[in-house]
């Protein structure tokens, strides 16, 4: 044999061990080589009459992440290749053969006559624990980094390799579906006691057990292979399968609005898989994975959740230039909720914060949301007293500007007044002086004014935080005229050290994700006025793929907020500023009737003290005529959400507000949640095509006004047939 | 076209469809035996003369398994030249058994023959035969499967039926049945069921409740809302109707159909086959039809059918002198009243299935006897005979009292 990524010896008890240590990596991923390279490890084992059996282990501090996604994406690509050249038919049918081998690679391990165990130490996740699933005996490494499972509907695939099947076959149907579902990762000793692996032992006895149980005679037979197997659960056709199956349906169709295949492709495999012997299980369960890893949903999803939002958090817009900057300290200025917010996620990642408000009391209380948020994740067990006190050490609250000495970095979270934000500006360079970057937690206002209150304009910068701070995982860098490459890199150096992923945009109001979420609230008001009944605008928002309706979301960022925005706009920029329809619906609500939101216990819905909030009755008052629902189209109001944001982001692009796709599409996912299984506000265009993106603006341009106008941009495209990655793709690879 | 006449209906009494009921020692082929001896009897048949029997059964596995009505037509004395089919359109079957019959008949194929159904809801269970749809995902969910009590409390919330409306409407049902049983309206259906030794295991409906008051239906639970919620089907529904903020769950035990046990068959020929056995028609089976409803409300196929069948048969509403529209749900016949703004007055006369009982396969052939019935003790015309079905569906029938 002659193998690169795998090391095969066999002991003097016949128990061979293959060592799983891909060169040049830090962490084992599945590839073409690997699963070649397996393949003759198991011709090995079966042929070879001195082997006994065979225990796997990992050669790294991890077991392995699962299959390369980007081999997964590319074969995508050479689908769409092979059927151009060799006909739909022909492309069919080589990909679904291709995309079954590793599934085949390990029935073959499974069925080869030799027993096969597992050792794992550290994580063993997808196309890896489906590895380990086909062994016939698996012991985890009793320690908290061990922790297995099946992550692949996070990126819009599902298990492919065997996972749906032997799932269902070693689990009770429901906890089966919801294991697959939920793509969570299981600690070793949760994994053992639901019956996913046999064992526990200390890592550095694992090997030795996993060669015992094979020396002491192990069976080589997986236990569906075994005469008269029985299904945990069952038959489905049984009264037992009706508790399960209609229920599974409709939960499926409850936590996904059936936008995500992947999910749904569970539900057939294991459905279907149950009814029969594992052979045709597996077969079932491969055409399904063909299908789906032909989506547009499963590639958009690769290519944004994981791919690109990877290359963001690397610093794909990271000036070269600019050696590492290795912060060590922050101040930051406010210690309201969001200057709280960011000294909590800087502490927590080691850093030492300064943080300053105007008097000892306001800077405590800053403090003070520190320690409740850690405090939580004490009492939920995800951090020890210890860390807590550690953390909290490291946040130093004071009203003395004096402090600040030292620091590495400014981050300005105070009031949203200019005149509040230059004072706190010119303190704090009165102390660190001009050559410290500094960085405004605005949300509202351009970076460009704001930097002419700084020493330096090229050394301020916007780093924009989503609330709430701890939970959000994206930050937007906003670069003003005269931001420098100095303070883009120590920006994105912030973030990276945080651990939330950056999209660097241009100054404009708004930014980027305020933007395009303005307008998705923005339709919510006009469909009120309309007429749409508030229940349906809500739930077709979500049933077309967004986490929250419109009119929740305005209650949470608070109505009497958007209120003075608006007119705050209007003040700045002139009344054509103010969208009148959002105008007569945010008068109504904040200055007429005096509901606010969810702060003052009303908005558009009512939040009863301890019950659970309902649209309020009095919205009915807003429609200029009620409208009957059968008559309204629901798959236009659901367009009308996406389309609204969508066209924006085109229009941030075209005027270079973002630059690169894939921030777009990263930053509206993570930002604001923009309907996931699109792959992000721009995807969702390719996704489309252009030239029918166009044609669907135009239209409900016509019908509901030019706000869904496209811009020139998208019209260019849709003529010349152009795709934003095919088109932006230098941007991004320049990046 | 031949014309195809009914001449004879029975029906078993309904027996409560739980271990306690009455008719839980009988078996499903006793019950069809019992309505089948009783045409056989009635009409003084030898039992060749039918062509043949088809019946209803929704839950046919088990003892009602592999084609009950043949099984049916041999124990029950018609002969071993007498075949028997059994099929199955969920709640509708009854009805669908008569219209199969009278298809038989118009066209010219057969000249008489037996429609009916039987279940025993008691002894096979509902849902004891499985199926795709609910199942299934390649159908559950593109179909927004939910079960059908969720979907009558959607049919209300959309509709805006309060629970004080579905009650009133179940307090009706009752005081309906009750007064139809005191006035011995259902007389000249009613085929006791009784055992070897002739002794009368059960002669009268026994699910009725005719005390029913808005104050004891007050006191019972809404019956899914806690399956609704733990799974999922709230959700389901209001994907399907989003204008729907939550479900109003508004529907019992005491204002659903009753889960029963029992029997019914019609006896259905040509002109000429009446006149050869000797029996008079008693009404006209004038047109039917079926049709596919929205399957998340699932229960307001009634409403879609009866629009078809009066377009086919060029009539109207207000041609129709009396309608049974199955009582599955208070608000399945509340919003068919609405949707054709009708009072309660020519609708369910007699009360219905909250009162007496709806057993699934047998229950279509049930309501046509007693529009038989009614028609003959009133002095109207016409009828109509409509059924919500499972999976959203709708089958009616019209006829015209001879």
């Amino acid at each position: 044999m002659n193998l690169v990524n795998f090391r095969f010896e066999t002991g003097a008890d016949g128990v061979a061990l293959l060592t799983w240590d891909m060169p040049g990596r830090s962490m084992n991923v599945i590839t073409y080589e690997v699963m070649d390279e397996l393949e003759q490890v198991i011709d090995k084992v079966a042929s070879d009459a001195a082997i006994k059996g065979c225990v796997i282990a990992s050669g790294k501090s991890a077991f392995s992440g699962g299959a390369d996604l980007s081999m997964l994406q590319q074969s995508a690509a050479q689908y769409a290749k092979a059927r151009a050249e060799r006909g739909e038919d022909v492309a069919n049918k080589e990909f679904f053969e291709g995309s079954r081998r590793l599934s085949l690679l390990y029935r073959k391990l499974e069925t080869c006559g030799k027993a096969f165990a597992i050792a794992i130490n550290g994580v063993c996740l997808g196309g890896a624990f489906e590895l380990a699933l086909a062994c016939h005996h698996r012991v985890l490494a009793d320690n908290e980094k061990t922790k297995v499972g099946l992550p692949e509907i996070k990126v819009g695939l599902f298990p492919g390799a065997g996972g749906t099947q032997r799932v269902a076959r070693l689990l009770q149907t429901a906890d089966a579906l919801q294991f697959l579902f939920r793509g969570e990762q299981l600690k070793a000793k949760q994994a053992v006691g639901a019956g996913l692996a046999h064992e526990l032992a200390p890592a550095e006895e694992m090997v030795d057990r996993a060669r015992a149980w094979i020396v002491n005679g192990g069976s080589a037979k997986a236990p569906w292979d075994v005469p008269g197997f029985k299904n945990p659960s069952g038959r489905v056709f049984s009264p037992g399968g009706m508790m399960v199956w209609p229920a599974a349906n409709a939960i499926y169709r409850r936590e996904t609005y059936d936008n995500y295949p992947a999910a749904k492709a569970i539900l057939h495999a294991v459905y279907e898989g149950l009814q029969l012997p594992m052979d045709l299980g597996l077969r079932v369960e491969s055409r399904w994975f063909a299908h789906i890893l032909r989506s547009k949903e499963a590639a958009a999803m690769i290519r944004s959740l994981f791919l690109s939002k990877n290359e963001l958090e690397k610093g794909a817009h990271r000036p070269h230039d600019i050696p590492p900057t290795n912060l060590k300290k922050v101040g930051i200025l406010g210690a309201g909720f969001m200057g709280a917010g960011v000294a909590y996620v800087s502490a927590l990642n080691g850093l030492q914060v300064v943080l300053i408000d105007r008097d000892q009391d306001s800077a405590d209380k800053g403090k003070a949301v520190c320690d409740k948020l850690i405090s939580g994740q004490v009492s939920k067990g995800r951090a020890s007293a210890a860390d807590k006190e550690a953390l909290l050490s490291r946040i130093e609250a004071t009203p003395d500007y004096a402090r600040l000495k030292g620091c590495d970095l400014i981050v300005e979270a105070v009031f949203e007044d200019r005149a509040v934000k230059a004072e706190a500006t010119k303190k704090a360079q009165e102390v660190v002086g001009p050559d410290v970057v500094f960085a405004s937690n605005t949300s509202t206002l351009p970076i460009t004014s704001l930097a002419e209150t700084s020493l330096r304009p090229d050394n301020f910068i916007g780093i924009h935080f989503f609330s709430p701070v701890e939970k959000m995982l994206l930050v937007e860098i906003i670069l003003g005229k005269k931001t420098g490459d100095l303070a883009l890199a120590t920006a994105l150096d912030f973030v990276r050290v945080i651990k939330k992923t950056p999209i660097v945009v241009n100054d404009s109001r708004g930014f980027y994700a305020n933007r395009c979420v303005l307008n998705y609230v923005r339709e919510g008001h006009i469909m009120l006025l309309e007429g749409v009944p508030p229940a349906m605008i809500e739930n077709t928002a979500r049933m077309a793929g967004m986490p929250v309706g419109p009119l929740s979301l305005n209650d949470e960022i608070a109505l009497d907020l958007a209120w003075k925005i608006l007119v705050a706009a209007k003040k700045d920029l002139g009344e054509k500023a103010a969208d009148p329809a959002q105008e007569r619906v945010l008068s109504f609500m904040v200055e007429k009737e005096g509901r606010f939101g969810r702060k003052n216990g009303k908005g558009f819905y009512d939040y009863p003290a301890g019950g659970k909030k309902t649209l309020w009755p009095g919205l009915a008052q807003l429609a200029k005529e009620p409208l009957d629902p059968d008559a309204l189209d629901v798959e236009e109001l659901k367009q009308r959400f996406l389309v609204v944001q969508a066209v924006e982001a085109a229009r941030t692009l075209a005027e270079h507000v973002v630059t690169d796709p894939r921030e777009a599409d990263v930053g509206s996912i993570l930002g604001f949640g923009f309907a996931p299984f699109t792959g992000g506000t721009l995807s969702y265009i390719d996704g489309m095509g252009a030239k029918k993106f166009v044609a669907l603006c135009d239209a409900l341009a016509q019908k509901h006004g030019p706000r869904f106008e496209p811009p020139q941009l998208l019209r260019e495209m849709a003529e010349k047939n152009q795709t934003f990655y095919g088109r932006f793709a230098k941007q991004a690879k320049a990046a | 076209m031949p014309e195809a006449y009914v001449y004879d209906a029975v029906r078993t009494p309904r027996g409560r469809g739980k271990p306690d009921g009455s008719l839980h020692e009988v078996s499903s082929l006793g019950l069809a035996v019992t309505a089948l001896k009783a045409i056989k009897e009635r009409n003084h048949l030898d039992g060749a003369e039918i062509d043949d029997v088809v019946l209803g059964c929704v839950d046919p596995v088990g003892e009602a398994g592999g084609d009950i009505a043949r099984a049916a037509a041999i124990a029950a004395g018609l002969g071993t030249e007498t075949p028997g089919v059994q099929i199955n359109r969920f709640c509708a079957s009854g009805l669908d058994s008569v219209n199969f019959a009278a298809a038989q008949i118009m066209s010219g194929q057969h000249e008489l023959a037996i429609g009916g159904g039987v279940e025993s809801m008691s002894r096979v269970g509902i849902g004891a035969s499985g199926g795709a749809w609910p199942v299934d995902p390649t159908i559950a969910i593109p179909s927004y499967f939910m079960p059908q009590g969720v979907s009558a409390d959607l049919i209300a919330t959309k509709y805006g039926f309060t629970r004080d409306d579905v009650d009133a409407y179940a307090v009706q049902s009752q005081q309906r049945a009750a007064r139809a049983w005191e006035e011995g309206r259902f007389k000249r259906s009613i085929v006791p069921v009784k055992d070897v030794n002739g002794l009368t295991i059960l002669d009268r409906d026994e699910h009725m409740r005719p005390s029913t008051d808005m104050q004891s239906l007050a006191s019972l639970k809404p019956s899914f809302a806690f399956f609704a919620e733990q799974g999922g089907f709230d959700a389901v529904a209001i994907q399907a109707h989003p204008e729907v903020e939550k479900i109003n769950y508004v529907h019992h035990a005491g204002n659903s159909s009753g889960i029963v046990d029992g029997a019914a068959a019609v006896l259905i020929g040509s002109k000429e086959a009446g006149e050869r056995i000797g029996a008079k028609p008693r009404a006209r089976i004038r047109a039917f039809a079926n049709i596919g409803s929205e399957p998340a409300l699932m229960l307001t196929g009634p409403i879609d059918v009866t629009k078809k069948l009066l377009a086919r048969a060029r009539m109207a509403l207000s041609d129709i002198d009396l309608i049974e529209v199955n009582e599955a749900f208070a608000a399945v016949v509340l919003r068919f009243m609405q949707a054709f703004d009708l009072d309660s007055e020519k609708v369910n006369v007699n009360g219905g299935a909250i009162a007496m009982g709806h057993p699934l396969g047998a229950t279509g052939a049930m309501l046509l006897g007693s529009a038989v019935d009614e028609l003959e003790r009133s002095g109207k015309s016409t009828a109509l005979v409509t059924l919500c079905i499972g999976a959203g569906m709708g089958t009616a029938t019209i006829i015209e009292r001879v």
